[in-house]
């Protein structure tokens, strides 16, 4: 096998948004050297999709805000199956984070006296989201970009090397977290380090590191219509699974009620919650405001029941009640999606969102500039004077890799750590609005500060990455191009002849394109906003069919920036992550947060304690690319520390908690 | 979900640059457009089925990341921001990468250029006396930074800028139009000590970042796709200031009895 | 393309042998720009050289004021003074004209339209200029843009001058105040368009608010900065605007003096 170079570093970084860059930092401010891998260009990351803001109890524009009532809060969102303590965390320590945003330079909207401006979003008690207009996740990103940037501007004026200390790798993608060799069995064996290859050249490379941390982000792109970029792969969920770490809360997937559903350029691109509750209404084909239908008996009090009453609750809340297109998100996405099964959905499979006709232009223009913006520029739609269609999107995954609450460590995997959307726990079975910017905050700087730690421990002792290991890694990485096949890194081509029959006993090669493409399809149909017992074990069929298929998905051309060969290799990330996801989707039987259940429509307490653990199944290259690759078990979860549980009234935990867990203390 | 009435499907001409720093050249392609599509659908499709290999940079695909800038008829733009309904049906669209930048592989350009620049701007400096939390900045005081800070870094401005698209041998000492910003941006920050460092952003625009190779074209405010006024707000008033540095005694001699006083 | 090839034809750039591929009408405007400077370039040459026909009691035109030379037109209240004396053997306008001149040549719009439209760097965006080496506003004589400042002074004054004008086109032909004809509109009209532009420019943005770091502590001057933020995103309409309307302000003086044209009077 050819000689693939190692570079050395103390702590590799996998991803570079908001947790990644907060990871770097954090590390190379403990005077590690960094290295940072990430598959866009720098700075490019999902986060500067976030729009809304950074969730801190700061108390500036309400000062009754402080960290109990964001503790509350969350674990209200998340219906109680969050991990307690990273909710803790999160809460205490995410006004640190902003402030000190500030001191890297970024600007946020101010209050008249000067601090930093809140506002208000769904189900945070107070204004509580620092943000910069709707650019929040930009600024964020930015902010953090410039620090990474100023730290290396002081390595430079010491040692004359930008890089000294911390490296951007961009546009390279990991396949695989290498561990220390062991005889052979992977339990307890140590990371070793990262094999990556550049999608520039398709050159590969090692980087060795006793720490690696996953920061890549979520799982969207397994889904057909989705508010997440092609880099939302899975790809932190799968290596961390490959490496032999469990991922929790796969099965539930937030979907956002309104994304736009038409033109196709656009499908799944988020519509801003601001739009209903600024006054637009949903409606069906036949003009009908559908929503009245579907509010739900629990909610039967709080919201109106006729237009006449709803339209005056904008001016007059104290003597109306919300419309029902105000009530939450997963309630407002299970309405449209019924009504675009029953036949009343717009021509382009959603429903109407109309601001037209409930405000004046000039209204809408000032309120909603950016909503206006986007569809002027990317539809061709004026919203001032015509609905939007819009249809539920995949936006956010809760469930991710298992790790330590403190220290952000993956579970069972020394030297491997995870934050942000790729880790679990946190957000339990249902996210909060302004809650990932500050957990990429919290978490990014945790992860960083720990993987920093461990790394200095093992200074005398680095952990290495045989040369067996990496080899494997780079046949894997070529199988695309076909069998025995070892394109240059630049210029070697046709790696397959015109037939396309390369492999796999003769049968024909597949197109990634269109493995994709199916996966896509079936788990927005099948494991989508709600779900079934049997298309759940459909899926989990078509996954199987889909596995064989993506093992013989071949590619044209050469290794320098192919795109079909990277598709053709996150393919084996979105498998395995969407098999986890219909799997526990499968077993969990309830509806809770991000997970519905047609079939079990009620949330069940006894659920409540529990978490569903992926793994992957040892040894499941004997049963042939068909079978399934992960294990599923349920794991009790730690009971809620005493004095986080009196935060709350009796009566809400009665909701929650089951009576045994209640009468324990 | 249903699909797009055939009626609305046309086929279109494109020609598309392919190639590497080797040689290269426009490839011609027919291929299907629907109805509400932009450039960055087509360019996706041609992948998808007939160009596998085709190299593109792009990412959020609704015009906040900053990733898919190429050139469309010539001119700078971003793939997915721009609609084929601008486009005559029978018109051939042709797309090439950014000319300003070396090239990788087909739309895909080497833009390192900006990330060296980016280097060069020494970072904000925090006041030494405030504690995190303590920051105090009125709004119409961070207004302006805050226009600058929309900033996607596509690189447009720095790709049309002339002073390097047509002259490379300037690129060692002109930042560009996104980076000269950059220096405004920290300048006119309610916060920056930067001069408490010595560190005079405003002579250092002009001896360091190459604010003089700027003619105020203003190429850069006509591409961005951000609508920041980029010359206006930015480069000129830097060059103002600049001048109050350089080139007015008044000021210069106000400054000088101030500081002694001070 | 040869070894030395540089610009968008360089070693590493994408190999495309035209210099551009735009496809709309990229030369229209610096085409236009490039014919309107050149009309005003031959008109205002021709008439500040004329020396005559400037003066139609009550309007002077607004090439020749102030008028500093002792060969000026008598004008009863108006703005000649004779600074210069008797040496001045030249058209008196040649004395003031180059404030206005100045001003106008190094404001931020006219460097951008005669940048692209005369020496086509760049001709228009993303079109290759043809010049093989650029040093931009560098070096001497292109440095010196940076005194435009100095012209905005100078402008300011030539502006209230020009207003004391107009002022006096209140008046009818014997100097009896309180009068008004149709040239005392034109001349309002061109002098708030002067105004409006001279106002508009960046370096007056800077000066009076732009310069500050702190606006919440010069409120007046934060206010005023709004201000002429706001004539200054129209400060290329303003240009030609007011470059049209002195022009033809002008013109309207040498009508009424050749007599071509009687101003009619209102009142």
């Amino acid at each position: 096998m050819a000689h693939v170079e190692r570079h050395q570093w103390d702590v590799v970084i996998i991803g570079a948004g908001g947790a990644g860059l907060r990871a770097a930092i954090e590390a190379r401010e403990r005077g590690l050297r960094t290295a940072v891998i990430c598959k866009s260009l720098f700075g490019k990351a999902h986060t500067v999709m976030a729009e809304g803001g950074i969730a801190a109890s700061m108390g500036n524009v309400n000062d009754g805000d402080n960290w109990q009532v964001h503790f509350r809060d969350t674990m209200r969102g998340g219906k109680f199956l969050n991990q307690w303590r990273m909710a803790e965390l999160h809460a205490r320590e995410a006004p640190d984070r902003v402030w000190e945003l500030e001191t890297w330079g970024a600007l946020f909207d101010r209050t008249k006296d000067g601090r930093i401006s809140q506002r208000n979003f769904g189900g945070h008690e107070y204004p509580r989201l620092a943000h910069v207009g709707d650019r929040t996740g930009l600024e964020l990103i930015r902010t953090l970009q410039q620090k990474v940037v100023s730290l290396q501007q002081e390595d430079f004026n010491e040692s004359g090397d930008y890089e000294a200390r911390i490296k951007v790798f961009q546009e390279c993608t990991v396949t695989r977290i290498l561990k220390e060799d062991g005889d052979g069995g992977d339990d307890g064996a140590r990371v070793s380090g990262a094999f990556c290859y550049e999608r520039e050249s398709g050159r590969f490379f090692v980087l060795e590191a006793p720490a690696v941390v996953l920061a890549t982000g979520g799982i969207g792109k397994s889904f057909k219509v989705t508010s997440n970029s092609w880099e939302y792969t899975g790809d932190g969920h799968a290596l961390a699974l490959l490496a032999g770490a469990s991922l929790i809360n796969m099965e539930f997937v937030q979907f956002h009620p309104t994304g736009m559903v038409w033109p196709p350029s656009v499908k799944g691109i988020l519509v801003t919650e601001s739009v209903r509750g600024d006054g637009g209404v949903l409606r069906n084909s036949e003009g009908k405001r559908f929503m009245f239908d579907y509010v739900p008996d629990v909610f039967k009090e709080k919201y109106a029941e006729s237009e006449q009453e709803a339209d005056g609750w904008y001016e007059d809340p104290d003597t109306n009640r919300r419309p029902p297109e105000l009530l939450p998100r997963d309630e407002v996405a299970r309405a449209i999606n019924a009504e675009v099964k029953a036949g009343r959905g717009s021509p382009h499979g959603g429903v109407f969102l109309d601001v037209s006709t409930r405000m004046p232009a000039e209204t809408i223009k000032r309120r909603l500039p950016s909503m206006h913006h986007q569809f002027r520029e990317l539809a061709d739609v004026d919203i001032t004077a015509e609905p939007m269609e819009v249809g539920p999107t995949c936006h956010y995954v809760m469930g991710g890799v298992d790790v330590d609450s403190d220290t952000a460590a993956a579970r069972g995997v020394p030297g491997l750590f995870a934050a942000g959307e790729v880790a679990g726990g946190m957000h339990g079975s249902n996210r909060l609005g302004g809650n990932s910017l500050s957990d990429l905050l919290v978490f990014g700087r945790r992860a960083g500060l720990h993987a920093a730690e461990y790394a200095r421990a093992c200074a005398h002792e680095r952990p290495a990455a045989g040369a067996e290991q990496v080899d494997a890694a780079a046949a894997e990485a070529l199988r695309p191009f076909g069998e025995a096949q070892e394109p240059g890194a630049a210029g070697a081509s046709g790696a397959t002849d015109a037939s396309g029959a390369s492999r796999g006993g003769g049968r024909p090669a597949e197109n990634p394109y269109a493995v994709h493409q199916e996966l896509q399809q079936s788990m927005n149909e099948l494991v989508g906003i709600i779900r079934r017992e049997e298309e759940m074990s459909e899926a989990l069929e078509r996954l199987g069919d889909l596995r064989e298929r993506a093992g013989r998905a071949t590619v044209e051309g050469h290794r320098q920036f192919n795109p079909g060969w990277h598709l053709a290799l996150d393919l084996r990330n979105m498998l395995l992550v969407s098999e986890c996801v219909a799997r526990a989707a499968l077993n969990r039987t309830e509806s809770r947060g991000g997970h519905t259940r047609d079939d079990y429509p009620e949330m069940d307490r006894e659920w409540r304690r529990a978490n569903l653990v992926c793994a992957l199944k040892a040894a499941a290259e004997g049963r042939g690319e068909r079978a399934e690759r992960i294990s599923l078990r349920r794991r009790e979860m730690p009971p809620i520390r005493k004095d986080l549980l009196e935060l709350f009234e009796k009566e809400e935990l009665i909701k929650y908690l089951t009576d045994e867990e209640l009468t324990s203390e | 979900m249903t699909t797009a009435p055939d009626t609305t499907s046309y086929d279109a001409h494109f020609k598309v640059w392919r190639g590497d720093v080797d040689g290269g050249g426009l490839e011609d392609f027919t291929v299907e457009v629907n109805e509400g599509e932009v450039v960055l659908d087509i360019i996706h499709r041609l992948q998808a089925t007939q160009a596998p290999d085709l190299a593109v940079r792009w990412n959020c695909k609704a015009g906040k990341c900053g990733s898919c800038s190429a050139e469309i008829n010539g001119r700078p733009r971003l793939l997915c921001m721009t609609r084929m309904s601008v486009f005559d049906r029978a018109e051939t669209v042709t797309v090439t990468p950014l000319r300003a930048f070396p090239v990788v592989r087909d739309l895909v350009t080497d833009v390192g250029f900006n990330y060296q620049k980016a280097r060069e701007v020494p970072a904000f400096v925090p006041p030494q006396e405030l504690a995190p939390g303590e920051y105090r900045m009125q709004q119409e005081d961070v207004g302006r930074s805050q226009e600058f800070r929309k900033c996607i870094e596509c690189f447009l401005c720095q790709d049309t800028c002339h002073v390097v698209r047509d002259h490379e041998e300037n690129k060692t000492a002109f930042a560009g139009p996104r980076f000269l910003m950059r220096v405004a941006e920290l300048d006119m920050h309610p916060l920056d000590a930067a001069d408490r460092q010595g560190l005079d952003r405003r002579s250092t625009a002009q001896d360091e970042h190459g604010l003089g190779y700027c003619n105020i074209t203003k190429c850069c405010t006509e591409v961005c796709p951000e609508s920041i006024r980029i010359t206006d707000n930015a480069l000129i008033p830097l060059k103002e200031r600049a001048a109050d540095r350089k080139y007015d005694p008044l000021v210069w001699l106000g400054d000088k009895i101030r500081r002694r006083r001070g | 393309m040869g070894p030395q090839a540089t610009g968008v034809r360089g070693s590493t750039r994408a190999a495309i042998a035209a210099p551009h591929l735009r496809k709309d009408r990229w030369w229209l405007a610096p085409a236009v720009t490039v014919l309107g400077l050149l009309a005003f370039v031959v008109y205002s040459t021709w008439r500040a050289f004329a020396g005559a026909d400037y003066y139609h009691a009550p309007y002077v035109s607004p090439f020749y004021s102030p008028c500093l030379a002792d060969n000026c037109a008598t004008m009863k209240g108006g703005p000649n003074w004779g600074l210069f004396g008797q040496w001045w053997g030249l058209s008196p306008a040649l004395l003031i004209l180059v404030f206005p001149l100045g001003f106008r040549l190094t404001c931020y719009y006219y460097r951008k339209a005669y940048y692209r439209g005369f020496w086509a760097s760049p001709p228009a965006c993303a079109v290759a200029e043809p010049h093989k080496t650029y040093t931009g506003e560098t070096r001497f004589p292109l440095i010196l843009q940076n005194i435009h400042r100095y012209f905005f002074y100078a402008a300011l004054l030539v502006a209230v001058v020009l207003t004391w004008d107009t002022l006096l086109g209140f008046r009818d032909a014997e100097y009896a105040w309180g009068h008004m004809g149709l040239g005392t509109l034109v001349f309002l009209v061109n002098i708030v368009l002067i105004w409006a532009y001279t106002l508009s420019c960046h370096s007056c943005r800077h000066i009076v608010g732009g310069r500050l770091r702190h606006f919440s502590k010069h409120p007046v001057r934060y206010r005023m900065w709004g201000w002429v933020g706001k004539l200054n995103e129209r400060h290329m309409l303003l240009a030609w605007a007011s470059l049209i309307s002195v022009a033809l302000a002008d013109f309207y003086v040498y009508l009424l003096a050749t007599g071509a044209f009687t101003d009619p009077r209102f009142f």
